[in-house]
């Protein structure tokens, strides 16, 4: 037993998940290697944003993986940083738009 | 990071023995990741063969003004192992017969050699295709005495191929020691101010870029883009060529994988990104390195394995073309470097 939930050494075996649904892990890797080619958006774009999503789902395999990948791409630290705090923005935005529902509900209980 | 090398430190890893023990043990002796040999055995390159000798690189001293953290030579102010000139001769002998294309002069900082200018005046007349010195750009403005090399270099038509990590100050000085950013910017303008790099100039500079960590390099286009957007932008530098180039676990950069604890996960990377189509083309298929001392080896990073041709022609004194490409190259796990992704060679990217 791992005495943790999460062992950084897991991010390399991660293929290891099409062993038990060839079908759907094949799928999925199909998927997500398209997704992070060339396209309307750059791979380096696309790099900062997994990395910007990576914090806000909390994930630490993909900020692992992102930081890695943004190094490889020549990313500089600034660059992740903001890009971080974009995530973190909405992140936040997205909890305190919910004021306005609890401003209503408030005024609405209220007399 | 140190000023000294790991020789000068008496680290166990300057010894080739101790670096060659843990890149045949651990993890590979384990059978967690499969032995290069293996690897390439399974495509049929097993034995690895030369095919036309094009490049011959020659290493003139491992001395060095820099100690670079990920230095595969283990270079540096202490290092004494300096190219003398009779061994000069004996190179020169086989630069005006040799069938190779391109002369590479390497080091350390080749330029610290004190023949160095004789050997390059010398070996230009041999009329060899592309002949190319590796010049640190830091040396360039070391001192007084070294100023005037952008002109030496150009009156003898050298192909300047220069190291330069990142185009942002933070990276380059943490790799190569504080100041460096900056004196190789300089260095690039007065390359710039006679000639080199210039869009439609025949004074070849190229850049090279190591990752300056334990990461692998990224796309070699994508990366020479922004270098040239940047280099222009912010210093009004041009060059022609930027060369990815794929840390290999040897000496310094070895070093700094076990004490960081990278050395294990950086093992992986390479093995996980292993193109069997970058095989054919690594660097030893079409390249002879010469040592300080004049033996022979498959690549500079054997040499600083200390892993000398599987010839019966082992020395320079000897040196036979014909019989020396008729050999079996001698690989270890260091290798994977060489295959990782778009492949890694002293000209960049190879697959
Ligand atoms: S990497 Fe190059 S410049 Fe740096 S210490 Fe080694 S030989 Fe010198
Ligand atoms: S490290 Fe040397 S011998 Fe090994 S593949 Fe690379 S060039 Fe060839």
């Amino acid at each position: 037993m791992a005495d943790t939930y999460y062992d950084p050494a897991d991010l390399r075996k991660f293929g290891k998940i099409s062993e038990w649904s060839e079908e759907l892990g094949s799928k999925f890797f199909d998927y997500y290697g398209k997704v992070f080619e060339e396209g309307a958006l750059s791979a380096r774009e696309k790099s900062l944003i997994a990395l910007a999503v990576a914090h806000v789902v909390k994930c630490p395999y993909c900020i692992d993986a992102y930081t890695k990948d943004g190094l490889q791409r020549g990313i500089t630290k600034e660059e992740m940083m903001e890009s971080v705090h974009v995530g973190a923005a909405i992140e936040s935005g997205a909890t305190l738009v919910h004021g306005v529902q609890m401003m209503k509900k408030y005024d609405k209980l209220s007399m | 990071m140190s000023t000294k090398s790991l020789k000068a430190r008496h680290d166990v890893l300057a010894q080739s023995n101790k670096q060659l023990e843990i890149l045949n043990g651990g993890l590979f002796e384990e059978g967690e990741l499969p032995f290069f040999k293996d690897k390439i055995d399974a495509i049929g390159a097993y034995p690895l063969r030369p095919k036309k000798l094009e490049i011959l690189q020659i290493n003139v001293g491992y001395m060095c003004n820099q100690v670079c953290e990920h230095c595969h030579v283990d270079a540096g102010p202490d290092r004494k192992e300096i190219m003398t000139r009779d061994t000069m001769e004996l190179c020169l002998e086989v630069i005006r017969n040799t069938g190779a294309h391109t002369l590479d002069l390497t080091g350390g900082a080749p330029e610290m050699n004190p023949d160095f200018r004789w050997f390059v005046e010398q070996a230009a007349e041999a009329g060899i295709k592309d002949f190319i010195v590796r010049s640190n750009l830091t040396i360039i403005r070391a001192n007084k005495k070294y100023y005037d090399l952008p002109q030496f270099f150009k009156k003898h038509n050298i192909h300047v191929i220069s190291s330069m990590p990142h185009y942002t100050r933070g990276k380059t000085d943490k790799q190569r020691g504080d100041g460096v950013f900056d004196s190789s910017i300089k260095a690039l303008q007065e390359l710039n101010a006679v000639g080199y790099g210039m869009p439609d100039s025949d004074l070849r500079l190229d850049l090279v870029y190591n990752p300056s960590g334990a990461f692998l390099p990224g796309n070699q286009a994508a990366l020479e883009a922004d270098f040239k957007k940047a280099l222009k932008q912010d210093f009004d530098i041009d060059f022609h060529n930027l060369f990815a180039i794929t840390n290999l676990p040897i000496a310094r950069f070895l070093d700094y994988l076990i004490a960081s604890g990278n050395y294990e996960d950086y093992m992986y990377s390479l093995v996980e990104a292993y193109n069997p189509s970058a095989v054919a083309s690594v660097m030893c298929t079409n390249t002879i390195s010469v040592s300080w001392d004049g033996w022979l080896y498959d690549c500079d990073f054997n040499q600083m394995l200390g892993l000398k041709v599987a010839s019966k022609i082992k020395h320079l004194k000897d040196y036979n073309e014909e019989v020396l490409n008729d050999r079996d190259i001698v690989i270890s796990q260091h290798c994977y470097g060489c295959t990782a992704g778009a492949g890694s060679s002293c000209q960049g990217t190879v697959a």
